[in-house]
């Protein structure tokens, strides 16, 4: 889960992260209000979980009163990356000295949490990570290394940063801080890009980005309201409340296998037979009835669906269990295209007998089953 | 012989009295796997409807059964708490099953586990099986096959399909891994690719990827540089848009380096071929074993 950056502000403020102060409001006349109280020059920036926002104009710095609440204004009806802004956050505007990048994250390959620091802040990381990888510094710890930081380390990695004594101190404490922040949050990356000085020589962290780990949502209450519903999808939030992992595409073949894995080969295997997929869905393991029937609505509720996929490979789910879900799905909904259904494994016989007489097309194996409902669905 | 687990494994279930352990349990005795007993706090003393003792801590299960191996399905929530019991112990294969670890409980207890030496599969994984000696995990037995292919996967069902196909086709397999699919996960690719490189009983090894994270990328590389036996790939996730997680927590597509795409031409460039669709699988196997 992502954090907007008025949230992630408010964690570092608590936890002690130098930042500047900030208002995030809904309105031009609240962005107006807030500036006037906080005096000009101001930045104003899109609250929304889609990056360049910069280069969509969704971030202005203006030193004229009169120029903010238009700003504000044409802010808040902007879509970036087909998000609506729907907040924007404004702050006093920052003399900056010098600008760097610092973050912490999970790094899977290491198993282990990272600071990442590069010199030059405000820039793409990714993009100086591929053409000046030298640049990139790393610190690798141990989550017992972040409860217990060792500051020798710290401000090794720290004076790669910055050159004053005081700015390399100020530094090793934040990183500690985000450290501390990292675990109680149960986050999976904190970033602050730009980290700056300011005219004083103040380490602050100018901007800041927080994702969150999912599955450990239900230990922080607090944090799961701060979720951002414009930013998700209403169907794959009902999706995953009945125990579906459901993501829809642009396609027109609808699918619904069993297993996040075979889910994904599943629509590859589609689109390699020249059909396209409309989504991705998991019914997951020791699936009953009732979960088939909510994914038939899911996948019925996308109007440019032509023909649909069903591939379950039975394991703890049961094939039996499927049919008798397909078998109620199509008594009570109307399913005006073409199904096609490959049924294996566990009780493959039982599953295959409940469906004798009806229309599904049936097909022995995923590549005959995504021919066959490529073809039907209509080539893309 | 296989690789992990054999006929000799000795095995005890964190969780077992427990509706998933419980009902699995029986399935690998059935299946002839040597389960020794059971771990949930608080039961100890207890006996199971497979007559099976209950321990309070795995040390204790451990010392009363000699038990070498744990497998564990906890809910997530306690996960972090059972894995730790099991670092606490004197077994040397741990086998997390569970869905929905939080990261940093999964970092933490390899943490743990590896700083005692005992090796970690999963979490978020369906298991391990040398077929007809021992199955430890929640796959469909029948599939399996006793034959010279190594199989490891990010991913469960699909396993299962590439497994059906080795099997239909007479090739069988050594030892299957489910690793899991979650960003933090005890043994990657690259921690098995050597034991099965060593084992006299596997002649080829297929592995299952998907989008997120460079693990497959890293395998190709130590194949490259380490390995004489034939390596066939497969990778889940062409299709996958960027930026949203495909139900595993750790498949997603962050930058262009974890895209399926990527990940097939990096293999292939290291001598890998890659299926590009399941059923080349098995013709890639046997190109690679004449």
């Amino acid at each position: 889960m992502k954090l907007h950056e008025y949230q992630a502000k408010a964690l570092f403020r608590e936890n002690g992260i130098l930042c500047p102060p900030d208002k995030a409001v809904d309105t031009a006349e609240e962005a107006l209000q807030v500036a006037e109280e906080m005096g000009m020059p101001v930045v104003i920036k899109a609250m929304v979980h889609s990056g360049g926002r910069g280069k969509a104009g969704g971030v202005k710095v203006l030193s004229d009163i009169s120029e903010v609440k238009e700003t504000a204004e044409n802010i808040l009806q902007l879509r970036i990356q087909d998000l609506p802004v729907r907040k924007v956050m404004i702050a006093p505007a920052v003399n900056i000295e010098t600008e760097v990048y610092l973050s912490i994250l999970l790094d899977r390959s290491t198993r282990s949490v990272i600071y990442v620091g590069c010199k030059d802040g405000g820039v793409e990381i990714e993009e100086t990570a591929k053409t000046n990888p030298e640049k990139i510094l790393k610190l690798q710890c141990s989550t017992d290394q972040l409860k217990n930081p060792d500051d020798a380390r710290l401000t090794e990695f720290a004076s790669n940063l910055f050159d004053g004594e005081s700015q390399v101190q100020e530094t090793v404490e934040m990183m500690k801080k985000l450290g501390a922040l990292f675990l109680a949050t149960d986050a999976s990356m904190i970033e602050i890009n730009p980290l700056i000085t300011d005219n004083k020589g103040t380490v602050i962290a100018l901007d800041a980005k927080m994702m969150l780990d999912d599955n450990a949502l239900f230990r922080h209450p607090e944090l799961a309201e701060l979720r951002d519903m414009d930013s998700e999808d209403q169907d794959e939030l009902d999706a995953s409340e009945k125990g579906l992992a459901f993501i829809r595409l642009d396609g027109n073949v609808g699918c619904m296998v069993n297993g996040a894995g075979l889910a994904m080969a599943t629509m590859d295997t589609i689109k390699h037979f020249g059909g396209n997929p409309a989504n991705f869905l998991d019914v997951g393991g020791s699936s009953n009835p009732q979960k088939v029937v909510e994914a038939f609505k899911l996948i019925l509720k996308d109007p440019n669906i032509t023909a649909i996929l069903i591939n379950i490979f039975g394991g703890i789910t049961r094939c039996d269990d499927i049919a008798n879900g397909l078998l109620e799905s199509l008594k009570i909904l109307d399913v005006p295209v073409p199904i096609v259904i490959r049924l294996v494994g566990t009780n493959e016989e039982e599953g295959r007998a409940l469906l004798v007489g009806t229309d599904l097309i049936t097909a022995h194996t995923l590549e005959e089953g995504a021919t066959k409902v490529a073809e039907l669905g209509g080539k893309s | 012989m296989s690789i992990l687990v054999n006929k000799d494994t000795k095995i005890i279930v964190q969780g077992i009295t427990g509706r998933d352990g419980s009902f699995h349990t029986k399935q690998m005795l059935d299946y002839g796997s040597q389960i020794v007993g059971g771990v949930t706090p608080g039961k100890g003393g207890q006996t199971t409807a497979d007559g099976l003792p209950v321990f309070n801590t795995c040390q204790e299960a451990v010392e009363a059964t000699g038990a070498d191996t744990s497998i564990m399905y906890v809910p997530a929530p306690f996960a972090k708490a059972a894995m730790l019991d099991a670092a606490n112990s004197d077994i040397k294969l741990m086998i997390a099953i569970t869905e929905g670890v939080p990261t940093l409980d999964a970092l933490k207890a390899y943490e743990a586990l590896s700083a005692k030496g005992i090796r970690l599969i999963g979490p978020n994984c369906p298991g391990i099986i040398t077929p007809e000696e021992c199955k430890i995990g929640i796959m469909p037995a029948n599939i399996h096959k006793k034959g010279r292919i190594g199989v490891i996967s990010r991913s469960g069902t699909l396993t299962y399909e590439i497994v059906d196909q080795l099997t239909k086709a007479g090739l069988g397999e050594s030892t299957c891994v489910g690793i899991g699919g979650d960003p933090i996960i005890g043994s990657k690719f690259v921690d098995l690719l050597p034991l099965f490189e060593e084992d006299p009983d596997t002649d080829a090894i297929v592995i299952a990827g998907e989008i997120g994270g460079q693990d497959e990328v890293i395998a190709a590389e130590y194949f490259k540089n380490h390995m004489k036996k034939p390596v066939i790939g497969f990778m889940a996730g062409l299709t996958a848009p960027k930026g949203k997680r495909m139900g595993h927590a750790g498949a997603i597509v962050g930058g262009e380096d974890d895209t399926a795409a990527a990940k097939i031409k990096k293999l292939e460039a290291s001598g890998i071929p890659v299926a590009s669709v399941i059923s080349d699988v098995v013709p890639l196997v046997e190109s690679k074993l004449n």
